[in-house]
This record gives C-alpha cells, structure tokens and sequence, in this order.
C-alpha cells in the first residue's frame, strides 16, 4: 500500500494506482478531458493536472502514479491558473456554437466550462473548418475537434483498424482520416465507438431524423417501426433508471406516441435467425467436409465489413442469413405486406437501432428481396430516437407500459440477449440442442460465453456432436481470434463476432455518457429481460412458428433462402 | 567627454545571447521529425528576426517567401508555388546585401529543392499524412532499435539484469556496445534541450558491469531448418543468435582462428578489452550455434556447396582487407597495413616497435587505434600524418583527444606523396605536401589543397597506413553475387538479388562501419531468413515490465562521463583504458532521462515494442 495525502485528507491505496483514482477513492473529482481508461492516457489536454508538493511544475494525475508520501493539491491557485488557460486555449480552437450542437447539454468541454465558471476566452479564436463526407455514417466535423486523441486510440487499440490518423506537424497537427483518405474508402467499420467516445461534438453520427418525418406525415404511406433488442437498454439509460430495472413498455408507448402504424419488434426476427442460422450451423456441422471452418456469425455489419475489408478471403465463412434487421424487413415487406393486404411500396420500415454500421446494411442492395427496392428504409440509432421522442415533446418519465404490435412482435428471452456480446451464440445453442435432440436444455446451460470483450471458450455437446464456440466483442479481438486461428492455434467450428465493446449493448448509436462504458450494465438488463421472459427459446416463438407455417415451410427452404438469406461475396463493399 | 567606450552588452542581449545558445542544442536534438515546409517555414522566420530591415530582398523577400510556404502548409498552394518559391529564392539570394538574407534565401532553394518531391506530396495530398512523429529520439536513432528508455529506467531501478536482458532483445552484444558503440542514439537525446545528453553508453557499461547472471531467452522448437553463416563477426553472430532463439540450426563458418571479427581484429583490447569480448561471444554461441573455424569460404568450401547443404545463407563478411594509398614506396620495409598491425595484435602476436618512430596516416578511428597501439608496443615517437585540420578528421573527437593525451603527435594539413626509403628498401620518412584548408565541398565540409609551400619529409621508420578497408568479394561474384561499388550488392531486408535464400549484411555490404549497423544487418537478416524459411518467429514475448515513471523535477544537471586510467599509466600496456560508472553515479545518470517513452508523442505512439 502507498500512503498520501491529497487535499489534507489521508488514503493508503494499492501500488499502481494512478493519482486520479487516489482522488476518486476520496470522492474528490478531478475534471479531465482526453483521459479514457487503459486506451486513451496520454495527457494530450493538460486538464488533469494537479499541484505535487516538491514538484517544480504541475503533474497530470492520469498518467502518474501515487508515490508514498506524496502530498496532493487538487484545488490550489496554481492547479487553477493552470487549468483555466488550458481550457481557454482548447477553446479558443473549438467551434463553440453550443446551441446547434448535437452534443449540447452532453459535450465535456461544455460541462469542464460550466464548472469552472469561464466567462470569456482571452485569445484569438481560430478553427480548422471541413467535414468528412455527410453521407457517410460517420462525420467528423474539425471545428470541434479538440485533438484529445480518443478516436485514434480507441480505432488502434480496441479496434485494430487505424482509420483515423494524426496527421501535419507543429499547430496544424490534427486528426485525420488515415492517408487523407475519403470515409468510405477507410476500411472503417462504421461501428461508431470513435463518435461514443469523442467528449465533444466533432464525430457524429448521420441524422436520417428527416426521413422518419417525411414519412410520418404522407398519408399515403404506412410506417413500420421495428426496435433492436439493445435499444431498450439504452432507452432504460435515457430514463435514468438504475440497475436492471425496466423500461421496455414505455419505450413501446412513445414510438406509438411519435405516430408509428405498427410496432414492432426486431426481437422476432432475432428468433427467426435463430431459426436459420441454427439450421444452417446444423446443416454444416453435418456436412463438414464441403465447408471451411469455422462458421461465424453475420449479424453485426460492422463485424461483417471488416471481414470483407480484412479478411475477404474468409468472407464465405460468415453465415448466409441476413442479420435481424434485414429479415425484419424483408418479411415486413412481403409476408406482412400481404397480410394487411398493402403493396410494399407503400411501407416505410424504419428502424431504431443501437449501430451506426446498420445505416449501411440497410442500403446494400444485395440485401433487398427485390433490388432497388430497401427491405428497411431508414435506420435510426438509440441516440435519434431519443432525439425525435424530444422534438415531439414526449415525456419519457411519465409514459404508461403497453406492448408491442402483432404479428412482428414477439419476441423470446434468447431473442433479446442478442443485443449483449455471447447472445447470439447462446440463443443458437439453446435452440440448435432442440433441433438436434428434439428437447430442450436448460436455457442457461450456455451462459460462459456471457461476457464483454474477452475471448470466451465453450465446447457444447449436443447429443454427441461435439461444437466448439468461441465469442468474442471488439474488433481488435476478433483480428487477434482469427489470427489464432491462421497460425493453427485454435479450432473452432461456431464463431460469434460483434463489433463493439460488450455487443450492442456498448453500441456506437447508443446513449453517450461519457466516461463511462455502460455496455457492460445494458447487457444485464437485457439479460434480465430473458430470465423474465416466459419463452426463453427461440423455436417456441408462435408468432414464427406461424411464419413458417402460412409462408416459409420450414428453416432453409427456398423462401427462406430468397428472403432471409444472401450471398456475402456478392456484396460491394 | 570620451571619445571611445569599451563595448558592454546589455541585459536583454545576454538574454537573446543565451537563447540562442539553447537554440542550438534545440535544433541538434530535434530538427528532423517535422515536416520539411514547416520546418523550412520556421527556420525563415527565425531569419527573418535578425534582418536589419535596409534592403528590399530581405526585408519583404523573406516574408514573401513565408507567406507562400504558409499557402502550401495551409493547402492554398499548387504546383506552380513551389516554382514560384524557388525562383523567389534564387533571387533573393542573388541580390541580397548581406548574408542574413543570401544565406537564409539559399537554404531555402536548397532544401525545397532537395524536398521537392515531399512538397509535391504535401499539395497533392492535402497535407503531411507521414509525417515522421519522432516519439523516442534515441531508439529512432539507435540501428538495433534498443529499448533504451527500457533498459535506463531498468537500471535506475537496480534490476540490472532485466536491463541486459532487454537489451538483448535487440542487441546481443551488451558488453560490445557498451565498450565501443558509437552511440548515435545520444545524438538526438531530448535531454540536450535541457543541457547535455544522457550518457546512454556509459550506462549500457554499467549494465554488464552490474548484471550477474543473466539468464537465456527461450529458444523456440527446433524447426530443423539449417542456416549457413560466412563470417563470425558481430553481424554474423547477431543473425547466429536470433536465428538459433527461433528454433533453427546454425553454423558460423569463420576464417580466422577465433570469433570476433573486428571486434577482435580491429579494435585493439586497451578499448575493449578481451574477457569482455567472450562474455559477449560465450553468451551467443551457447545457446547451441555451432563454429567451424579456420575455414575459408572459396578455398576450404564453396558458396554453392554451402546453399546446396543448408536451407539459407548469410554472407557476413565485413570489410577485411586494406586499401593501398597507391603512391611510390608502399612496398617499402617498414611499411605496415592497419588491418595487419591489429591482426597480429587480434591474435595476440605483439609486433616489437620497441625505440621505433612511427608515422601514422589517416585520421579515421583505425588511425587512432593504430597510433595508440603503437604507442603501446614500445615506439619512441608516434606521430599522426592527416591532410585536413583536426576537427576534420572522421574519428570521434574523444578518441582523437585520448590518442593525443597519450603523447602521439597530430601532424595535419598534409598530404603524404612518397615513402622514402634507404638502400635497402627500408623505410627512412614520408615526403608530404602541405596543404592550406580551402573551399567547402557540396556539403559544406572544407577541402584542402595544395599550399603554396615546398614538400617536406617527415622522418620515421615505421609507417602504418590506416587509410581504409576493402571487402574481399572475389569469391562471390564468381558465385554470382552482384558487386555494387565494391560490396556486396543486398538489399536493405538482406536478400541479396537473384539469390533466393541467399543474405548478407553488415560491412561487406555497407562498406566499412560502426559495430551497431553490422548488428542491425545482422537482426534484419535474422528476421527475413525466418521468414523465408516459411516462420514467423515472434522474439521477445515474454514482456519484461518496465519501470513506471517516477515523479522528478529534471532540473538541469551535469552528464556523469566515463573515467579514464592516466595516460602516462595506460600507455604502456592493452589493458582496458575506460573505466565504468559507480553506482552513485549511474543512479543520477540514468535519473536524468526524460523518459520519452512515456511524455510526449511516445505516450500514443511509439513509445514502446519489445517484440519483432
């Protein structure tokens, strides 16, 4: 144990800690900037600083450690002065047009200004102008970039991709898209953890608001709305509910409220995939010497452009069946359309969802029943929701509970845990065991592939055949997966992958609460949400299994394979 | 009233006085890791603040020229503005009055000349996207990539072994480059901001004094692969050794009778000293490398039975042989090339210069050893002939400053013509001709010529020419090597062009250089043969935890130099002459650095990789 003093007040922490956790133990908060956890503490914006005594010059507290003896100002005059001009040159560089800012009321430099009771900015006030393309999901916009460096650490260190760069020299030195490159040649995987992590508004992610609008208000078009099963997780984090607590009716009720025709849910496509995706892991397990190995999931775009950026040679090695949102669409588009006796052009399906790399899948032709014509036509994230639900003056903390439309909108226990990393594959086994044996396991026979980030391990016997399954969240696992796998030290048959950090859970379009990761706590929510459910397996949907009965025969049939499935080589990247 | 007053500066000149003085170190220790146009903008605007002002091609010329650097740092230029920077330029130092303004225009041409093609880029690119961010100025520096912030907080520490263990990682020859590393790495040091460098060598020497038993990296799975290595030098061993850690079977084939190289055969035992020079050797060959000595690789076997027997080759030669002055008596008795005199000193055969009075020509770090070793066999007089100044001469100034404090005399300015001899062909002195120090070459270093003085004879009996070396590549362009400027033509990863399976590095392909650049060859060498060999041996896995930065104020502080033995005592025998650091010593040292690693850009990237 290390003993010191900070602020008068005495601590003995553990060797190792940093001062800014000293600080914390003491409730005593030291305001920062660029600082994030194990990926970003670099002490690029000199916020963090605080007074040592017998030190010449102030130090960062995120990146030294406590000393035994150490005697720690936070507050004095001097840490003071120092922060203050730090600050005001930051801001003499950003675009201070806080009103008209996406990140107004949740931006760091805005609150780090706010406490300190800044008034003005005695300097020249001059910033770099341009965005990245505003088509694209992802838009920097460089007037607010304040160059704390979380994106280019977080795209190197979790992410393994390296999009974005620091790029000139001396005062022009910013961040840039690696070799000047446009956004959508990259290799970005759009998974938005750069636009989750940046403190202020200059990552962002595309505003499709408009579109919902438009169709909102023709009255020859009939809007669909499905939700991810992660969405409600983040609208829980909107309420400012604590803990598991849940909110998922009153999420229902407020997209009623925004004039949707039809609620649905994206839980009952999640099962459907289940359904085919299970069938065809089956399928191959019992024809393993036509395919290579392993099979991995595909229902996370993110994870599937970086397949097709990374490793295109592999691209086959990613399930056929479209991903939850995609089947939602194609099956709203054709079986519902027919059941309410509507022509598909007339259906608007909108998506809520947790990503950002979904406002691509949806506008990859190949994906479409019919090309040209969008299965889903527009994608908003968590975040936007939650916008539009404000732009309407909806109060979430008075919303009544009521549930979601039919037929699209049931959804089981294994269903939902889709949104948290080792979901997918936990859901799968649970029904694949059914379709194997014809009984049910425990549904949580599987649940060591729960997790966040990490590599889980699991070989799961199911009646004999022996299945070995790996899930990992973040990309720079997934690089590291397969790796191991190309040197020959690993095998597995069944692989699920998601982009981000904890899953959908810890999605780039989800709630931002900056320094925090709450990947970790929606997952439990949604969790809860399946040990609360009735139906925890995937095949005991009844709304699906009526799907299958009137229109798709069974799990891989023709149908299925027209509508629910695609050809991931045939997709542009 | 007086009519004169001695001349005083003021308070505010000594203040721009010592700036400047600061400025300088500044600009040693870190001018290279920006961008050429900004760096060409900020240097002419440093010159433009000492302009008087009186004359229109400095005055605006200079800020005209600022302005069209700007517009192509701010991405408002075209192609045509770097022609227009030019032609600005050529002009303004064409009519500038005074050398504020010519000097400053003509480094501008110059160096957006010299750059051009990195201006190009910058328009057409839209910016610097490579611009070179310098994290750890010593390791960018330092050939063998040593973790040298690493291995100093190591031994600020007291974890002297962890120290030479990381070292090893990159370099596995602690022991020699802490003796005789030219230590480029302290060059740059950010420390010279300050005030001095670090003595990163000295504290590498208190490393393998201080380290005990340091124990061997894991060596990976036998890979039954069989690797051939011509030449048992540091380059040849430094392959040997990463290449034996990767599971492969090597053989060292050396032509002498002991290991070493120049290490041995060059550098005389007073500067390294010999059991030094084993523990390095011992340590390598060790781990299971096996050594044929005594072979000749175009004598004894061939280059094509050697790729026949093994699965690759790495040529790892140096440069051996002497380079002859081609002028009248060379043949002459008395006459001794540099290469023989430390042969024979390498092999432990002394050669008597007992009473002789030598002459050494050259002025190159051999010349000094030569010289020095002179001195120590016996020679009553021992005198440097050299055609340049003193602080021309390619050796390292503290090697120049230990041989003169030794007695040896420098005779410079001198070009040597003839050796006269006597009757009998034995050497008598060497005919020289003056030289006055005259115009600089292209790259600004001055040349000599002739001085308007008649030639003199230098009397001596002795003469030892340290001039330069040779490779010996005969062998291996009738193996079908391709011979470029008189080396072995490989490219930088070490494949040697239309030899597949065939490397080679150090000096037989550098030409004649320092210890670190033949172990770099020797590393790059071992990494791209494993490669080849169908591997991808990752070195260095087990981390070795390197100590966090401690709180420290870096005021300045004196650089703690290596002491040397007197020179009336040292002279007179080869035992080792450099003595190490104290631990009092090497605990203030190793406290002075700035820990680059982790401040600075080395805190995002590059400040740390211990695998390659």
């Amino acid at each position: 144990m290390v003993n010191l003093t900070i602020d008068g007040k005495q601590i003995a922490v553990a060797e190792g800690t940093t001062i800014m956790e000293a600080a914390a133990m003491l409730d005593i908060t030291i305001p920062k900037l660029c600082y994030l956890k194990e990926i970003n503490e670099i002490g690029a914006c000199r916020v963090c600083v605080i007074e040592v005594e017998g030190m010449d010059r102030v130090v960062t507290s995120c990146n030294h450690l406590v000393e035994d003896g150490m005697v720690v100002m936070t507050n004095s005059p001097k840490v003071r002065d120092v922060r203050k001009t730090n600050v005001q040159l930051i801001l003499s560089e950003h675009n201070s047009n806080c009103p008209t800012c996406i990140r107004n009321g949740n931006c760091s430099l805005q609150d780090l200004a706010d406490h300190m009771g800044l008034l003005s900015v005695p300097y020249k006030t001059s910033y770099e102008e341009g965005f990245t393309d505003t088509e694209f999901p992802i838009i920097r916009d460089s007037s607010k970039c304040i160059k704390c460096m979380r994106c280019v650490s977080f795209c190197d260190k979790v992410q393994g991709l390296e999009v974005w760069d620091v790029i000139n020299t001396g005062y022009r030195t910013t961040v840039g898209v690696k070799d000047n490159k446009e956004m959508a040649e990259a290799n970005c995987s759009m998974c938005g953890q750069c636009v989750t992590h940046c403190p202020v508004g200059a990552l962002t992610v595309r505003r499709d608001i408009k579109d919902v609008y438009d169709a909102l208000h023709n009255p020859d078009i009939i809007t669909v709305v499905q939700v991810a099963p992660a969405v409600r997780a983040g609208f829980a984090d909107a309420l400012g509910v604590d803990g598991e607590e849940l909110t998922q009716g009153q999420m229902v009720t407020g997209l009623k409220q925004l004039g949707f025709d039809y609620v649905f849910d994206t839980n009952f496509t999640a099962d459907l995939t289940i359904m085919e995706e299970g069938s065809e892991l089956i399928h191959k397990l019992t024809h393993r010497d036509e395919y290579a190995w392993p099979m991995f999931t595909s229902c996370c775009p993110g994870w599937v452009r970086f397949m097709k950026s990374e490793y295109p040679e592999m691209v086959d090695q990613l399930s056929t069946a479209k991903s939850p949102q995609q089947m939602f669409g194609a099956v709203a588009k054709t079986y519902f359309a027919e059941k309410i006796g509507v022509d598909p052009s007339r259906l608007h399906v909108i998506s809520v969802m947790p990503c950002s790399a979904k406002k691509y899948e949806c506008s990859v032709d190949e994906v479409n029943v019919v090309s040209g014509v969008r299965d889903v036509d527009t994608v908003l994230i968590t975040r936007e929701m939650l916008q539009i639900m404000k732009m309407d003056n909806i109060d979430l903390a008075n919303l009544e509970e009521s549930e979601f439309d039919s037929p699209l909108g049931e959804g089981t226990g294994a269903a939902v845990i889709f949104g948290a990393s080792g979901g997918v594959m936990e859901a799968a086994l649970r029904s694949a065991y059914f379709l194997l044996k014809g009984e049910n396991i425990d549904p949580d026979a599987f649940k060591e592939v729960r997790g966040f980030t990490e590599r889980r391990e699991l070989e799961a016997n199911v009646d004999g055949t022996v299945v070995r399954c790996a899930a990992v969240s973040s990309l720079g696992e997934a690089r590291e997966l397969i790796e191991d796998i190309k040197a020959g030290k690993v095998t597995y048959d069944f692989v699920e992958v998601m982009a981000c950090p904890g899953g959908c859970a810890g999605g780039g379009g989800q709630p931002i609460n900056d320094g925090e990761e709450r990947g970790a706590l929606r997952g439990s929510r949604l969790y809860q949400l399946d040990r609360d459910n009735k139906v925890r397996y995937s095949h005991e949907n009844s709304e699906v299994q009526i799907l299958y009965k009137e229109y798709l025969e069974k799990p891989l049939s023709e149908k299925s394979h027209h509508l629910l499935h695609t050809h991931q080589k045939d997709w542009v990247y | 009233m007086s009519r004169l007053q001695v001349k005083k500066s003021d308070d505010v000149q000594r203040s721009v006085n010592q700036m400047y003085e600061v400025l300088e170190r500044r600009m040693i220790a870190g001018a290279v890791d920006s961008c050429p146009a900004d760096f060409h903008l900020g240097f002419l605007k440093m010159c433009h603040a000492q302009t008087c002002g009186k004359c229109t091609s400095c005055r605006i010329g200079l800020k005209q020229l600022q302005n069209l650097l700007e517009d192509v740092l701010e991405n408002r230029a075209t192609l045509k503005t770097i022609d227009l920077i030019k032609e600005t330029a050529a002009n303004i130092y064409q009519s500038a009055d005074c050398a504020i303004g010519y000097e400053a225009a003509r480094m501008v041409y110059h160096g957006v000349t010299e750059c051009y093609d990195e201006y190009v880029k910058y328009i057409e690119q839209g910016g610097n996207i490579d611009a070179t961010k310098i994290a750890v100025p010593c390791m960018a520096d330092c050939p063998a990539n040593v973790d040298i912030p690493g291995y100093v907080a190591l031994m600020y520490s007291g974890r002297y072994e962890d120290a030479v263990r990381l070292i090893k990682r990159d370099n596995p020859f602690p022991a020699t480059c802490a003796f005789v590393c030219e230590h480029p790495c302290e060059r740059k040091c950010r420390r010279r901001m300050l005030d001095t460098p670090i003595n990163i060598r000295g504290i590498k020497r208190a490393a393998v004094d201080f380290a005990k038993d340091v124990p061997d990296e894991p060596k990976a799975e036998a890979t039954g692969k069989k690797v051939a290595i011509v030449g048992g030098g540091p380059s040849g061993m430094s392959a040997a050794y990463y290449l034996t850690l990767m599971g492969h079977d090597v053989t060292i084939y050396e032509e002498k009778s002991k290991l070493g190289g120049m290490l041995r055969y060059g550098i005389p035992s007073y500067r390294f000293p010999r059991e030094r020079l084993q523990d390095d050797i011992d340590a390598i060959i060790n781990l299971g490398v096996k050594v044929h000595r005594g072979v000749r690789i175009g004598k004894d076997i061939s280059l094509e039975t050697l790729r026949q027997e093994n699965d690759a080759v790495y040529i790892a030669i140096g440069a051996q042989t002497d380079k002859k002055m081609g002028i009248e008596g060379e043949e002459a008795k008395g006459v001794i090339s540099a290469v023989d005199l430390l042969y024979q000193i390498g092999e432990e055969q002394m050669p008597d210069l007992t009473g002789r009075n030598v002459v050494v020509l050259g002025g190159g770090n051999v010349a000094m050893d030569c010289a020095r070793s002179a001195v120590r066999l016996g020679a009553a007089k021992v005198s440097v002939v050299y055609r340049r100044r003193q602080q021309d001469m390619p050796a390292l100034a503290a090697e120049v400053e230990a041989t003169v404090a030794e007695g040896v005399e420098m005779i410079t300015l001198q070009v040597p013509l003839k050796i006269e001899q006597n009757a009998t062909g034995e050497v008598i002195g060497v005919r020289v001709q003056p030289q006055i120090i005259s115009l600089s070459d292209k790259k600004g270093r001055p040349s000599p010529r002739n001085a308007a003085k008649p030639e003199e004879v230098i009397p001596c009996d002795t003469v030892l020419v340290a001039i330069g070396q040779n490779i010996e590549y005969k062998h291996f362009e009738t193996s079908g090597i391709e011979i470029k400027h008189g080396a072995i033509g490989a490219l930088d990863d070490g494949n040697v062009p239309e030899n597949h399976g065939v490397f080679a590095g150090g000096d037989c392909v550098t030409g004649p250089a320092t210890v670190i650049r033949a172990i770099e060859g020797g590393k790059v060498a071992a990494a791209n043969i494993d490669e080849y060999l169908g591997f991808h041996h990752v070195l260095g896995e087990e981390e070795i935890e390197i100590p966090v930065v401690h709180l420290d104020n870096k005021r300045g502080c004196g650089r703690v130099e290596l002491p040397e033995r007197e020179a009336h005592e040292r002279r007179t025998d080869f035992e080792g002459v450099e003595l190490g650091m104290t631990e009092e010593e090497l605990k203030q040292e190793s406290n002075r650095c700035l820990r680059c690693d982790y401040y600075g850009y080395g805190s995002l990237r590059g400040g740390r990789a211990q695998k390659w």
